[in-house]
């Protein structure tokens, strides 16, 4: 009697494309739908982030639908902040609420309002919205996640990692990653690294711990912290004293050539010679004058000192970077300690990137012709490619650590060549973006929009958000001398500086999908003081009023006022736009949406369905006819499609004109959507492979980026060796120019606002005594975990339901300390109670835990003696947002100096043992009420419903 | 039927490349998302938002450190059934509903028959076998038998679950009874290995070993470095000296 | 392993049970005991009661004990099955046998052959149960040749302490009956001494090295298991008894097991019979097997936990 198996079983009655949301990767997914329910979510073979496959997180997608922590109706706070004491409110009075504290202060002082979002993708919304509605005080989370890098990369060669860019995972032979434990490509990633294994392509991994991508690596440079722009000068300057750089490529591509005004003291030092016309200079050697550094086919020199008309003196900026690198500073003897790693190995690493740059060339049989119109009959590159992440970002010396590594890149001529790194359109851009941040102090007025976008790219001085006393315009002082390219804003210092009232009051903080009281906030004890401090006088709070939109009950929930639930991400249109964050491909640009796959059982709207609503009674201008009615009366799918940012341009790119046959620029087409969905709910537009590579210079594409509006001209992009913009910052800082930092920022800005990239210690470690705090205390992501919003999920939490506290083992021992002991991780703000785990594979400087683990007791309603809270712990409590205090008084926020990015990984600690009674971690915050009865099951039964008959029959 | 076949007319099983595995965990949540609604749905969770949450999974990885000190490594290490050939958690079965099937060797739990009895989890000496503590009867890796013959599928996702999801490409799926297959030859390339070889029940699945490292530990020799081009003059004089190399080209 | 009650009061009660029904028939086919109704009564009575007791509260472990039922059909592969099968085909010549003796008041002729076979079956049940256990290479300490044989007499040394009381009570006591206790136990003791001895002297042979592969690296530790609290494998096979509170429990289980009941039927057989020295060896003989077979389960160590951080099987 052979059992009978139901070997073909009907899957789904229905299988509906989307784009996942378990992170920000978003890969493209296929829902099997049964009943009305989620059986299945799988990866679409033919989309070309993910090309099928699916992460952990996003397998577990269902888990995500059916949480019993999702909002299930407007809620108005009743008690204390921080309770979680809510009442259920409809719709109409939670909008009417909302556009009338908004109004308010629309009509009064548009900078009262701080509007700050978090992990959303909707970012040429919100930000379109913000600036109609007048406030400076805009921006997303890329403040405290990776601008310093950004920064970097666009002021460098015009694009960056990530959405930016990528390795030429078909071609390249050595590939470094710095840094990365998950990041925000998760799947290309893991995709990439397979096919680099398969190919038996060399795979270096430089971060202090050895897990996930590390583990496999070929080699694993187990580096100290902070220290990866020692290593990779010491690079550089091997590769310049072994003469292994590829001059070609830096005469073709760079400014190296640009000859350097070197006249100390006068208000031009360090600035480029140009002719009457404003163009650079560079000595031709074939005629032996100054010529347009700009121009084709001449023979500038790279190095010597030459006059210029005026008779001063001026180098081509590649000696000043020869010069830099040269010195014995960077020599691998003198970096070893520091970084932690031996001189023969940083020899040894660049010997092999030399040998897999200039011996091993890959060489494709693709014509293509350059900006200055000369054909080539190949296409060669060298096979070296670069990635990196928070492992470098995270840190306050992060943009000049980027920026060591682009120079390392471009010196091997690796930029935009087969086996090389890729830009993925709409980049490469203007170096930097033609962008200039707009929110001027004089430029912000009552009911009046914004002159432009918020976020932008300073060329100097003259381009901060500042008054004439230099005070910062925007509440998170972006722009202002304490963060002067500020390209994505500091998050991390809007609930404080409101809280302090530095700059200035606010009235009401507006979020959108931001754990601020917990995960995503650094000094997580003053913050939450913040959020809950009285005036003396008035008795309300400091920050008077707090809108915000989460899908989940999060810690942050409790501490807002008034709460506007949203869907889950597939219940809701979603545009993922080449104007914001896109998901290109090297090969090609894309776009993608998400459409709604079930309907949601909760009184609940999506965000960007809310906010053109509120854009429309607030009749902010854009979201109201001249008649006054609401512009896009059919919601978010109504701004997809007819929405236009320029004529002919707006956010999907595919599908558009009369009939939908245009691609990038055309007219609004009625039927665009359906067109997306019926391909996957993606657009994936292919180049031409004459347009593959050399973007930046390759005549066929920069001519198709202009038709398509990525850019304004069709100039080549010129790498920027050395960094005009921040010699006019360091000018400013000696006292040149009309606009200069008031006295306490100058020493600061003139260290670091340097045109050429060095290396300095992190702040906080530089500040405090080493011997106190020896270890350096870092973060990873779990690849199973997104943030906080994995812990609501059935299955993640099983994977990750507490977290421990990783500790060489070797340095765990000579403090007696063993696996599962309770040690205390002291910082100099404070400290926190963790169980232990010792690792042979980590740096024996260097502690770390998997980030964002621990829960405060009782949100994302789970029980509230759930691990992720009796168990698990965040190193947030002990990160500052300020850096100590130092002689002076005035204190610097805890971040990137040049860029303003959040030092969250230069936190340095001290373990000491523990009491392992009780067994908990600590601190322990009082648990949070939720605003529903908890109904939680204690077994569930997922999928049963799809097999009803058998589960039955069994007996 | 829980007396073993003599053979099985194709060994199906999984080759997992511990050299390339991440632990990313796609391929347990993955198999978990699949199979709560599949051949043995539902795959139950106990206290799935309270304390001490725990539920029945098919696939798990677990991470391992090999070695110590500079000469350790890292490795993460997915363990699902070995769907073995002579696997002692069929023959244990007092019901039957244990068994390996002739076809294509497939060892599955009817969970119609099973009477929750654990006896053959106490004979897998692999872990694979887990007590579904909500259903009352046993759960295993189906080697998502209703997937790889199923109709209703594009002939290409005709694989299992984990193997369809993995990001890196670390888990391969076929019939290692045939030595031409890819993934034998796989093994053979990689010198793939059992787990356990000594209990003698012959996983069909197999493992392929981490790679060695290209780190050269060994190999730090000054003479990997790259030679130092310009004489023993200043470092100036060395800058301008192969300064004019490079303008001489 | 994990010890469940259920398990371990089903092994210990009808292993008792089936010593006594053999026991009871054997003394009495061997005419050492005269086949009285009273005696047969409560004699076979007890031996039912104790061994459907322990069946019952065996299905209380299964997840689907209403499925129970099919556990008879696999017994061509599986000692459970057959321990099964043997359990209910020992119903038959011992109920006929148990017939006979209460209303026939005889055991001879065809009720002999009822009885031998009464016996046999008996003895081939609680063999199975042993073989339950000692045919999983999984778990060394129960891989053991010793394991099987300790099951049967265990249950004879249980059966024959119950034997012994009985003819106390109602009115025959035997010396025969004694020194068979006695016996039993004295073999049951040294066995199990055996046995202990053997598998501490054992080499775990089973390392986590082993068990991945790995070992070709060197030392193999966990780093991250794959959930953070425990799953049914660890639940299942992760119990684990410290070496001090296991030989603490080693004592007791011989003497409350062994010792204490063989010198108190001693003494209570030189006293000329004392039921209620009888009545005190039977109870510490209960408690001292309970803790035996607690830890028969509690120090076997399931070669599956080197995955979840043991150090060796
Ligand atoms: N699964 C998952 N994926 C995610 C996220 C998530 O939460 N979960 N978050 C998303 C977000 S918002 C972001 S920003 C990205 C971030 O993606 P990642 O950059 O991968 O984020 P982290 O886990 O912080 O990785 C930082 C790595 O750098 C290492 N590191 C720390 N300090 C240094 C250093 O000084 N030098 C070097 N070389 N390495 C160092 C750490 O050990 C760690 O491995 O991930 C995105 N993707
Ligand atoms: N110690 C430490 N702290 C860190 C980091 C670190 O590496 N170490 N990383 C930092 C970085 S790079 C980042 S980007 C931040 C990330 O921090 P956050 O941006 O705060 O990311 P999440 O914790 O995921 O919080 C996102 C919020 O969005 C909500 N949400 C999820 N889906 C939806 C939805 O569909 N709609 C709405 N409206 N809300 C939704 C979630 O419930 C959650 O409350 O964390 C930062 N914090
Ligand atoms: S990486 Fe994973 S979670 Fe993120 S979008 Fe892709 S599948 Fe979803
Ligand atoms: S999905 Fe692939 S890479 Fe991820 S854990 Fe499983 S086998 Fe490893
Ligand atoms: S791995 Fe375990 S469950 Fe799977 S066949 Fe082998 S013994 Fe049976
Ligand atoms: S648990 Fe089920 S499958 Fe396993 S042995 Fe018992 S009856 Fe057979
Ligand atoms: S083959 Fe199917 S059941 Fe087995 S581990 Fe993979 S996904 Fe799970
Ligand atoms: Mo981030």
């Amino acid at each position: 009697m052979k059992p009978k198996v139901e070997i073909s079983a009907p899957v789904a009655d229905e299988i509906k494309t989307s784009t996942c949301y378990m992170c920000a990767c978003r890969c493209g997914i296929k829902v099997y739908l049964k009943d009305g329910q989620v059986r299945y979510i799988e990866g679409n073979r033919d989309h070309p982030v993910n090309r099928g496959v699916l992460c952990g997180k996003g397998s577990a997608g269902i888990m995500q639908q059916y949480s019993p922590a999702r909002l299930r109706a407007p809620l108005l706070r009743v008690g204390e902040r921080g309770k979680g004491e809510f009442k259920e409110i409809s719709w109409d009075e939670a909008l009417g609420l909302a556009t009338q504290w908004l109004g308010d202060v629309r009509d009064s002082d548009p900078k009262k309002l701080a509007f700050f979002t978090g992990r959303d993708q909707s970012q040429s919304l919100t930000g379109w919205w913000a600036i109609q509605f007048g406030t400076p005080n805009y921006a997303a989370h890329g403040g405290f996640c990776s601008v310093n890098m950004a920064a970097a990369g666009l002021y460098t060669f015009g694009g960056s990692f990530w959405e930016f860019g990528e390795p030429d995972w078909a071609h390249t032979r050595y590939f470094m990653l710095f840094g990365v434990a998950e990041d925000h490509a998760s799947n290309p990633i893991k995709m990439g690294i397979g096919k680099l294994k398969a190919r038996g392509a060399k795979f270096v991994s430089i971060n202090p711990v050895r897990t996930g991508y590390s583990a496999i690596a070929d080699e694993w440079v187990g580096i100290k912290p902070g220290t990866d722009g020692l290593f990779v000068a010491s690079l550089i300057r091997e590769m310049l004293k072994a003469d292994r750089v590829d001059a070609e490529y830096l005469v073709r591509y760079t400014n190296a050539p640009w000859l350097v005004i070197d006249d100390k003291g006068s208000a031009d030092h360090g600035l480029f010679a140009r002719d009457r016309k404003g163009n650079p200079l560079a000595f031709d050697k074939k005629t032996g004058k100054l010529t347009n550094a700009m121009l084709p086919d001449i023979a500038p020199a790279m190095i010597g000192d030459f006059k210029l008309k005026d008779g001063r003196k001026a180098v081509p900026a590649f000696q000043l970077l020869a010069r830099r690198f040269l010195d014995v500073r960077y020599a691998p003897e003198r970096v070893e300690k520091e970084t932690g790693v031996p001189a023969d190995t940083i020899r040894r690493i660049a010997a092999e990137l030399a040998e897999a740059a200039f011996e091993q060339e890959v060489v494709l049989d693709v014509p293509w012709t350059d900006w200055a119109g000369r054909k080539h009959d190949k296409m060669i590159g060298r096979p070296i490619s670069m990635h990196a992440m928070r492992g470098i970002s995270a840190h306050s010396n992060g943009f000049h650590t980027c920026r060591l590594i682009h120079v390392l890149q471009i010196l091997l001529g690796s930029i935009d060549c087969p086996g090389g790194f890729r830009y993925k359109p709409p980049y490469p851009k203007q170096t930097p973006p033609w962008l200039k941040p707009s929110g001027k102090p004089r430029d912000v007025a009552p009911s009046e929009p914004l002159g432009g976008p918020h976020l932008g790219f300073p060329l100097g001085p003259d381009d901060l958000l500042v008054d004439e006393n230099g005070t910062p315009g925007r509440i998170d002082k972006a722009f202002s001398w304490d963060a002067p390219l500020a390209a994505h804003g500091l998050m991390h210092m809007v609930i404080t500086n409101a809280g302090n009232r530095d700059p200035y009051p606010i009235d009401v903080l507006f979020l959108y999908m931001a754990n601020m009281s917990w995960n995503s906030t650094m000094n997580v004890p003053e913050v939450l003081g913040h959020l809950t401090a009285r005036d003396e006088k008035t008795g309300d709070y400091k920050i008077p009023k707090i809108i915000y939109s989460d899908a989940y009950y999060s810690e942050m929930v409790a501490y807002a006022d008034l709460i506007l639930p949203d869907t889950t991400y597939l219940e809701r249109w979603d545009c993922i736009s080449l104007l914001d964050r896109p998901v290109s491909e090297a090969d090609g640009p894309a776009d993608s949406i998400r459409q709604p796959v079930i309907k949601p059982d909760r009184d609940v709207r999506a965000f960007q369905e809310v906010l053109i609503d509120l854009g429309a009674r607030l009749k902010l201008p854009g979201f109201v006819t001249d008649k006054g009615k609401p512009k896009y009366p059919g919601g978010y799918p109504d701004y997809i499609v007819n929405h236009e940012r320029k004529p002919g341009i707006g956010p999907l790119a595919g599908w558009r004109g009369q009939k939908g046959e245009a691609y990038g620029v055309g007219a609004p087409y009625t039927k665009q959507l359906q067109r997306y969905i019926e391909n996957g709910c993606f657009h994936f537009h292919k180049l031409k492979p004459s347009m593959h590579y050399y973007k930046h210079a390759n005549r066929e594409y920069l001519d198709w980026a202009l038709q398509m509006g990525y850019r304004g001209t069709a100039t080549p992009i010129v790498f920027q060796l050395y960094s005009e913009p921040m010699q006019h910052f360091h000018l400013a800082a000696e006292g040149h120019g009309p606009v200069v930092p008031p006295k306490h920022h100058r020493r600061r800005i003139a260290t670091f606002f340097d045109p050429l990239p060095f290396w300095y210690a992190p702040f906080e470690g530089s500040l405090l005594d080493d011997g106190d705090y020896p270890f350096a205390a870092v973060t990873q992501r779990p690849m199973a975990m997104y943030h906080s919003w994995g812990s609501q999920n059935a299955w993640l939490r099983q994977i990750h339901g507490a977290n421990r506290l990783y500790i060489n083992a070797a340095r765990a021992r000579e403090m007696d300390i063993a696996d599962d002991d309770w040690v205390w991780i002291i910082g100099y703000k404070g400290r926190v109670k963790a169980q232990v785990k010792l690792q042979e594979g980590v740096n024996p400087d260097t502690v770390w835990t998997w980030n964002a683990i621990g829960k405060r007791s009782g949100a994302w309603s789970l029980d509230k003696d759930a691990p992720e809270a009796t168990r698990g712990f965040l190193l947030n409590h002990l990160i500052s947002e300020l850096l100590p205090v130092r002689p002076g008084g005035y204190r610097y926020s805890n971040s990137d100096p040049v860029t303003g990015q959040a030092a969250w990984y230069d936190l340095r600690v001290r373990i000491e043992k523990a009491e392992a009674d009780p067994a908990r971690t600590e601190p322990f915050y009082e648990p949070i009420d939720t605003p529903w009865k908890r109904d939680l099951p204690d077994t569930l039964r997922f999928g049963e419903q799809f097999r009803r008959d058998r589960w039955r029959r069994g007996s | 039927m829980t007396t073993l076949p003599q053979t099985t007319a194709k060994k199906l099983g999984l080759v997992i490349d511990l050299d390339t595995c991440v632990g990313c965990q796609a391929c347990a949540t993955s198999c978990k998302e699949w199979n709560t609604g599949g051949y043995s749905a539902p795959l139950t969770d106990q206290n799935p938002y309270g304390a001490d949450q725990h539920g029945a999974w098919l696939n798990r990885i677990h991470s391992f450190e090999a070695g110590e000190g500079d000469a350790s490594r890292t490795v993460h290490f997915p363990r699902s059934c070995l769907h073995c050939e002579e696997p002692d958690c069929v023959t244990v079965c007092p019901t039957g509903a244990s068994y390996k099937r002739e076809e294509d060797g497939i060892v599955l739990v009817n969970p119609d028959t099973c009477i929750g009895c654990k006896l053959c989890s106490w004979a897998c000496p692999y872990g694979a076998r887990e007590y579904d503590y909500g259903h009352g009867v046993m759960k295993k890796c189906t080697l998502c038998v209703d997937r790889i013959y199923n109709d209703n599928l594009l002939p290409e996702d005709r694989v299992p679950a984990c193997v369809r999801a993995c990001p890196t490409g670390a888990r391969h799926f076929g019939d290692l009874g045939d030595p031409s297959s890819e993934v034998s030859q796989l093994v053979r390339r990689r010198g793939g290995f059992d787990l356990l070889p000594e209990m003698g029940y012959k996983p069909v699945n197999k493992y392929l070993p981490p790679r060695e490292r290209r780190d050269g530990r060994a190999a730090n020799a000054a003479s990997t470095a790259l030679p130092e081009s310009g004489g023993g003059a200043s470092r100036l004089d060395k800058l301008f000296g192969w300064a004019d190399r490079l303008l001489s080209r | 392993m994990h010890p469940a009650y259920s398990v371990i009061f089903f092994t210990t009660a009808s292993g008792a049970g089936y010593g006594l029904l053999s026991l009871l028939l054997l003394f009495a086919l061997l005419g050492l005991v005269s086949p009285d109704v009273w005696l047969g009564l409560t004699g076979f009575g007890l031996a039912f009661v104790l061994i459907v007791a322990g069946l019952l509260s065996s299905t209380a472990h299964l997840g689907r004990p209403e499925r129970a039922w099919r556990a008879f059909s696999q017994w061509r592969s599986s000692w459970l099955s057959r321990e099964g099968v043997m359990a209910v085909l020992t119903f038959a010549p011992a109920g006929i046998a148990a017939l006979g003796w209460v209303l026939l008041g005889e055991v001879s002729g065809a009720l002999a052959w009822a009885g031998w076979a009464a016996i046999l079956c008996a003895g081939m049940t609680v063999y199975c149960t042993g073989m339950i256990y000692a045919s999983l290479k999984t778990i060394r300490q129960w891989h053991h040749p010793l394991v099987a044989l300790n099951y049967v007499v265990l249950a004879l040394a249980t059966g024959a302490v119950l034997l012994d009381t009985l003819l106390t009570m109602t009115g025959q006591p035997s010396r025969q009956a004694t020194w068979t206790a006695v016996a039993a136990l004295a073999i049951a003791l040294a066995l199990k001494l055996a046995y202990w001895a053997s598998i501490d002297s054992a080499n775990k042979s089973y390392t986590v090295g082993r068990a991945t592969g790995l070992g070709r690296f060197g030392k193999v530790q966990p780093l991250d298991p794959p959930h953070t609290e425990p799953n049914f494998v660890m639940r299942e096979m992760g119990y684990r008894v410290g070496r001090k509170h296991a030989a603490r429990l080693r004592l007791i289980a011989a003497l409350l097991g062994f010792i204490l009941p063989a010198v108190l039927l001693a003494i209570a057989e030189q006293a000329g019979g004392a039921p209620w020295l009888n009545s005190i060896a039977v109870a510490s003989a209960a408690a001292g097997v309970v803790v035996e077979r607690w830890l028969f389960f509690a120090e076997a160590e399931h070669v599956v936990m080197l995955y979840y951080g043991a150090g060796a099987a």
